[in-house]
Formats: structure tokens, sequence, C-alpha cells
């Protein structure tokens, strides 16, 4: 007995096949597109890398790129700083509020209130920095000078991250199977109880993938704590003290930076970049090996 | 006893967990209500049917945004004539001809996952690297346009091949029975059939557009005078804002106006989008 | 036109003789198959088998499908029946991993060889499937598709076969003045008949059906069922069902299918008469009368 193989290309009509060969061009510019953006930041990175050795970028005296000094460290503390003081802030509020959607709330203001969770993402980065700018800012300047601070920043970016944590933490308990709930309630467990006991530890995964999600979110914002955060290039010592992010610096210095102080710019992109993919690809793994 | 004493002990716990979980909802709407209250408050003043239609003066204080509009317009309309027919193309391809194990749909899922994932600075970065520079375009619509032309490219994907995932496969098998070519069945059965889905898609492109700023700051430029060209650099309304109320002293109120105005545009295009969804997805289960 | 002797069937039995007009039918009653004609094979199975991945579907089907007849087939759940019925017009090609042997002969050409073209063949093939689908487009559009991919343009011979078929399915009374209509809105028994008229549209010889009345309910059901009797003689049907009561009143020839070794194979075929009322196998006497499957 002989098998035959057939697979599923036709060797029908000609246009099929030039159809196929028109979209795989496509896809193939589509997927070429994250190959080009890594190779431009490469090749405009490469005229500093070219002589400043990885080290300085850490270890230099201060950020001065008009005296040839390229310290990030500011920078990259002023980010962390920013990022995880929001992420510490959105999490609970963000897991709360899907809880609140999910077992707390009745079904109309449950929708409702995800209504207004999603129009809360819907905001524009640049509007959510200028209300902080025009309110925020100087309601934390009547408690302490100058309002343009690191804890601006963190309430702004957390107001930007919570509705990402609280729409992917729903979604992830929306996926718990409906017969664990039934059987933790026919065990006599109360709300909170069956809550703690058997839907957050089930929509784990789902939950922190959102929360890696929301962590490269808040990395890479940029016009928010731009126009909130102060932009000074030092190390925070206090919640008060203005800070400048890898992104406001590279936002704030590229309009008229040259030569080796560009390429340095480009070089913070590129880490920056790197970063979140490396966060965004975790966050895959972890929701792709749910089942594991 | 030790039962009553776990079981009031529970109770508490839950009465307290309740407490904490309607706070927190209460927080979250308190600030909902805080933002748009004082954006509406701030903006509604300074509107006017002149604050539409004028150009800017004095550097924005004064006149309108007339001009900033058109920009916005024209810098959408370059990046949607891009993205659109290559993102709707690789959706087609993703969803109608890859295999779902096969390399290359996976590296084009994958490569779509990561630019989806990518700050938008980086793409300023980008943009202005390849776009400004290398191509020649210097800061102009064009250059920008094509900057969110890959913003929007994933988010125009993913949702383009999820609508058309969700057209059942039967209407390909009764296709294919009556010998359509795939093509055929593409074009004049799939895609009209998961019209709704591909319109919501393109919706949410253009409200991630709208709301987008750091990738046009250096792509794109500062200029706020009416373009004259494609090569023209132009501002969009979010970057009005921003320059308003960082550059400008004094620029608050016209600022607060184009806030509300972008965040009023957004809203509306929200609604249609999920109105179309909603629509499309009780389609497919009645169907 | 020498009729193939195979076992288990016996075309020119019970004394009829062959050419005879039989009381103005062109086919004879049940008894005797076809009765103005040799019967002509139409369709030739060979040792045609059929995988998904590892899993046999099919094992060594062998069998004739004769010109203008109908054709039941019939078996338990399972046993391979819809596979073979898509094998017939290659809709198995859609399935990722889907193996053939053997070969099927449609009108003397081998199906499966390199030259064959698909379109072609499936245009000369329609199908019906057991659940209603029109395309939710207007009841017009759902004919007009394949005949415009077909390259009937002109939109006079367009309502020209549009309403030929209406007619021949019995829907034209009901839908004539609501042609632009959403084919969504007609009931399940009309969407179906719609489904049959744009199987018809495109003039084919060979009618493919999958539990075509397995999901109406009884009222469309008869419908459905004394259209597909009135096709017979012009089209070749091929027609897979579970009601034996449908299989007797209507089909000319029957296949009985089983389950063996995990892999579906044919017990028994030939004309109905014989197969309900003296089988040869005890497999099939057994399903016929409800002891077995």
């Amino acid at each position: 007995m002989i098998w035959w193989k057939h697979n599923i290309s036709f060797r029908s009509a000609q246009i099929d096949t030039l159809t196929i060969w028109l979209l795989r061009g496509g896809a193939g510019i589509a997927a070429a597109l994250v190959l080009l953006i890594l190779l431009f930041l490469a090749v405009e990175s490469w005229p500093a890398l070219r002589h400043i050795s990885p080290e300085r970028f850490l270890t230099d005296p201060s950020w001065n790129p008009g005296e040839g000094m390229y310290n990030l460290a500011p920078m990259v503390s002023g980010t962390l700083y920013a990022a995880g003081g929001a992420l510490l802030l959105a999490t609970p509020l963000g897991i709360i509020s899907a809880l609140f959607i999910a077992y707390y709330a009745s079904p109309r203001s449950g929708v409702i209130y995800q209504r207004l969770v999603e129009l809360l993402a819907g905001i524009p980065s640049v509007v959510y920095g200028f209300w902080g700018l025009i309110t925020l800012v100087p309601l934390i300047n009547q408690l302490h000078p100058p309002g343009a601070s690191l804890l601006a920043g963190i309430l702004i970016l957390a107001l930007m991250i919570l509705p990402t944590i609280a729409l992917t933490a729903h979604a992830a308990l929306l996926a718990v199977p409906g017969e664990y709930l039934r059987g933790a309630a026919a065990l006599g467990l109360s709300r909170w109880g069956m809550i703690r006991g058997v839907a957050l530890p089930t929509a784990k995964t789902g939950i922190v993938a959102g929360i890696m999600l929301a962590a490269g979110r808040a990395i890479g914002e940029t016009m928010a704590v731009l126009m909130v955060a102060g932009n000074v290039v030092q190390h925070a010592t206090s919640l008060f003290d203005p800070v400048r992010t890898l992104t406001a610096n590279i936002a704030l210095e590229m309009a008229y930076a040259m030569n080796d102080h560009r390429a340095a710019l480009f070089v913070s992109g590129l880490t920056l970049m790197l970063l979140v993919i490396t966060l965004s690809g975790v966050a895959e793994w972890l929701v792709r090996n749910r089942h594991a | 006893m030790p039962e009553t004493s776990v079981k009031s002990a529970h109770a508490c716990r839950d009465r307290l967990a309740e407490l904490v979980v309607y706070f927190v909802a209460f927080l979250v709407c308190a600030a909902f209500v805080w933002i748009t209250g004082d954006l509406v408050r701030g903006g509604m003043a300074h509107l006017s049917w002149d604050f539409f239609v004028d150009s800017p003066r004095n550097a924005g204080r004064a006149g309108g945004i007339g001009s900033i509009l058109v920009s916005t317009a024209l810098i959408l309309l370059v990046a949607l004539m891009v993205a659109l027919p290559l993102g709707w193309t690789v959706a087609a391809l993703l969803a109608e001809y890859m295999p779902a194990s096969g390399s290359f749909g996976y590296t084009v899922r994958h490569s779509l996952q990561v630019l989806a994932g990518v700050p938008s600075i980086i793409f300023g970065l980008f943009g202005n690297a390849f776009f400004s520079i290398y191509l020649g375009m210097g800061f102009s619509i064009l250059s920008g346009g094509l900057t969110l032309a890959c913003m929007l490219l994933p988010i125009l994907v993913s949702t383009a091949e999820a609508g058309l995932h969700a057209v059942p496969d039967a209407y390909r098998q009764s296709a294919a029975a009556l010998g359509m070519s795939r093509t055929a069945t593409l074009v004049h059965l799939l895609l009209p059939v998961a019209a709704p889905a591909l319109a919501a898609g393109l919706l949410l492109g253009i409200g991630r557009a709208m709301a987008e700023t750091a990738a046009l700051l250096f792509t794109s430029g500062y200029v706020d005078r009416m373009p004259g060209s494609l090569l023209d650099s132009g501002r969009t309304l979010a970057i009005h804002i921003f320059d308003l109320s960082m550059n400008v002293p004094g620029g608050d109120a016209p600022a607060h106006a184009s806030a509300l105005v972008l965040i009023i545009v957004l809203l509306l295009i929200n609604m249609v989008a999920m109105r179309l969804t909603t629509g499309w997805q009780h389609r497919k289960i009645t169907s | 036109m020498s009729s193939k002797k195979r076992s288990g069937s016996n075309t020119l039995e019970s004394g009829q003789p062959i050419g005879q007009d039989n009381n103005g039918y062109t086919l004879g009653p049940m008894q005797a198959g076809p009765a103005c004609c040799d019967p002509q094979p139409l369709i030739q199975v060979e040792n045609f088998s059929l995988r998904y991945g590892a899993q046999i579907a099919l094992d060594n089907i062998t069998l004739d499908i004769y010109r203008g007849c109908i054709t039941a087939l019939i078996g338990p759940s399972g046993c391979g029946k819809t596979s073979f019925l898509s094998s017939i017009n290659r809709l198995t090609d859609l399935i990722p991993g889907c193996r053939i042997a053997g070969c099927i002969r449609v009108d003397g050409s081998d199906i499966h060889h390199a030259a064959c073209n698909v379109q072609a063949l499936r245009r000369q093939i329609g199908m019906v499937f057991q659940k209603p689908t029109p395309f939710p487009l207007s009841i017009y559009r759902n004919i007009e598709l394949p005949l415009r991919e077909y390259g009937i343009t002109r939109r006079a011979d367009i309502n020209v076969t549009v309403e030929q078929v209406l007619q021949d399915v019995g829907l034209w009374e009901e839908v004539h003045d609501r042609l632009d209509a959403p084919a969504l809105s007609l009931s399940g028994g009309q969407q179906q008949r719609l489904c049959i008229a744009r199987a018809l549209a495109l003039d084919p010889k060979i009618l493919l059906m999958d539990e075509p009345c397995s999901a109406l309910d009884p009222i469309a059901s008869g419908v459905v069922e004394d259209l597909i009797s009135r096709l017979c003689g012009r089209y070749t049907i091929v027609i897979v069902t579970h009601n034996l009561a449908q299989a007797r009143r209507i089909a000319n020839y029957a296949a009985f299918f089983w389950i063996k070794n995990h892999a579906g194979r044919l017990v028994e075929f030939g004309n109905c008469r014989q197969i309900f009322e003296a089988p040869a196998h005890e497999l099939t006497a057994a399903y016929i009368n409800g002891a077995r499957g």
C-alpha cells in the first residue's frame, strides 16, 4: 500500500499562488520590521560604543555629554524607582479592582466599573501628564516643594498601569473554571476564603503575566513622567526629589544631541528596548506554560 | 467553642476584605471622576467654534487648533494608508494560509508581539534614524505617519486575525465544496463577514495613533502652521497639548480645551468600536 | 456498458427486463435499480484507504456508485461515512495530515492524478452538509457567488439560473419576492433547500449529501426528502444517513459500513431491496434489525 501525500496547498488557479506570494511578502515585511528597528538602533549606537566602554555608562562621574561624561545610572535609578513604586501601588489596587468586578459587584455595577477602567486605559499619556502637571504637582508642592517629583511620577504611572493590571487580572479570574468555585462553595468556604484559597492561586500565572506587561509599560512610559517628575539628573534620596527617567532623558535631549551624545542616547534606547522585550517574552512564556 | 471562634474570625476577615474591595473600587471611581471633572471644567470654558477652525497664534496662547486638526488628520491618513493594507494582508495570511505550527507563521506572530511591546519613544528614535535621516524625509508628516504605521501594525493584525478566526469553518467548507478558489473565498465571503471586527480594529488603531506623542516628537516635528504638503512638518493634537503645557507659559487654557477635545474624540471612537465588537460577537453566536 | 459482477451486488435480479419503461417511471421501482439502461458506474472506488495522521479512518473500500441512482451510505457513527463522502470531492485536502491510498475514479479519470484540476472536479460534484450553511449574505448572492466564480457574469444568465434552481428545490414560490433578504432569515428547512439549490446552480453531475435531514424538524425533513427523490435520475446522489427508513424510502443502492479494528470498512454493498430484505452478511442483518449499532 503506497500512501500518497496530500498537502494543503492547491495546484489550482494561478491566482491562488499569486495571492500566497503577496501575503508572504507582506508578512515578511512585518517580521523584518523588528529586525530593522534593532538594526538601526544598533547602527546609531555604534559610534558611542566604539570609544565609550560599557562600564563608563554606569561609572562616569556624571551625565554631562558636553564634557564627555555619560553616566546613565541616575536615569536608570529614576526609571527603576518610578516604575517600581508605580507597580507597588498599582498591583494591589489593580488586583482588588479585578476581584471587585469578578466577585463583589452586582452584574450591572460590575459592567459599569469595567467600562470605567477601560476608559481610564484609553486616556492618552499626554493628558495624564497634563492633569498631573496642573493638579497633582501643585498639591504635592503644598506638601513639600517642589511639586514635580518622584512621588508625582509614581502616582501618575500607577494611575496609568492600574487599568492594565486590572483588566488582565480580570481576564485571568474569568478563566478560573466554574467547577473550582462551586466546589469551594460546597465545602463551605466564605467568599474571601474562596478567593484567597482557590481563585487567586489558579489565576496566578495570568495575573503575574499582566503585572509583567504593566511593568514593561511603566518602564517604557515617556510623556507623563516627563511632564511631572521634574527631570533633574540625580539619584533620588526621598520621594519628593525630582528625577529623570531614561525615556524622559531621550525625549528631552534628542532635539539637540549630536555625535557621541546622540549615539549615547541611542545606546540607552537600545538597552530599554532589550529590557522590555525580555519582560514581554517572560510574560508570554508564562501564559503559554500556564498549564505546565 | 473553637468552631464558632474560627467562624467569627472568618466572618471578620470576610467583612474586612469586602470593605477593602469596596474602598478600592471607590478610590478608582473617585480618581476617574476627579480627572475627567478637572478636564471638563477647565476645558469647557475655552471651547468655541472658532477654537476648532482658527490656527494657533502667539505660540498657541490664542487662536485655535484648526491647523493642528488638519495635521493630525494627515498624519493619521498616511499611517492608515500604509498600515491597513499591510496589516490586513498579514492577518489574512496568518488566519487562512498558515498552519498553526508552521515556522514562518510563528516568526511573524512572534515579531508582531515583540513590536506591540516596544515603547513609543523607541519608535521615535527609529523613525528619526530611518525615516527622517536615512530616507531623508526630515521632520515631516510623512515621516511621522510612517512611524505611526509601524506602531499600528500589531493592533491591526491581531484584531483582524481574531475577526477572521471567528468566522465559522462551515463557511469555508461550503465554499471549498463549491469549488471556489481560496482567494475568492477570502475576498467575497470571509472579509465581508469579518468586516465589523476589522472595523473595530481599525478604530482601535486610530485611537492609539491619536494618543501617540513620543513617537512623533522627532519625526513629525513641532510646527503649528497649516501644513502645505506631506513633507511639511506638522504637530498633532497630543503634541500640541504637550507643547502648551510644558513649553508655553500661560498656555494652560488652550491646553485644557485641546485635552478635552482629544478625550471626547477618543471616547467616541471607543464607543463605536465597542458597539461594533459586541454586535459582531452577537452575530457570531446567533448565526 | 457491461455490468460488473461483484460480491453482494446483483443488479439485474427479480426478472425486470432491462430497458422497459415501467409505468412512466424512468427509474424502476426499488426492486430493480435503474431499468432504463444498464447501470453504469460513475464513481469507481478501488481499494481506497484514508488516514488522518496515524489514525486509519477508512480501510480498503471498493465499490461503484451508479449513474443516476441514489446510493445510501448507512452504518453507525464513526465508521468513516463522512470521510468517504469528503474524499470523493477531495474536501479531505483541507485537513492537514490526511493521507490516502488507492484510487477513486470519477467518470473514468483518477481524481488524485497530478493533472486533475480540483476546482473543476468540485464543480462537477455538489455537496450538502448536515447543518444548513447558507452564506450570511442575501438569498440571491448565495447562488450568485459560485456562478460568478465560474465566469458567469451576465446578470440575465444569473437570474435565469437562480430562478431555475429555486424552482427545482421548490423555494421559488416562497422567496421570489424577497431574494435580497438575508439567507439566515429562512427557516432550517428552507436554508437546507437553499444550500441544495446553490449546489445545483453549477449543474453538477454528482450530489454528495451528508445527513441532509438530520438537523431539520420532521416536516422540513419530509420536504427535503421529497426533493431528493425528485432529483433522482437527473443527478447521481450519494447520501449518508442514519435513518434506515429514509434509506429504504428513497435509495436505490445501499452501502453498509462498519468499524473493524478501529478503521471503517465496507461490509456489504448492493441494491436496496437486497440489503434491506435479504442481506448476505450477518452484520448487515443485525444492523438493519436494530440488534447491533
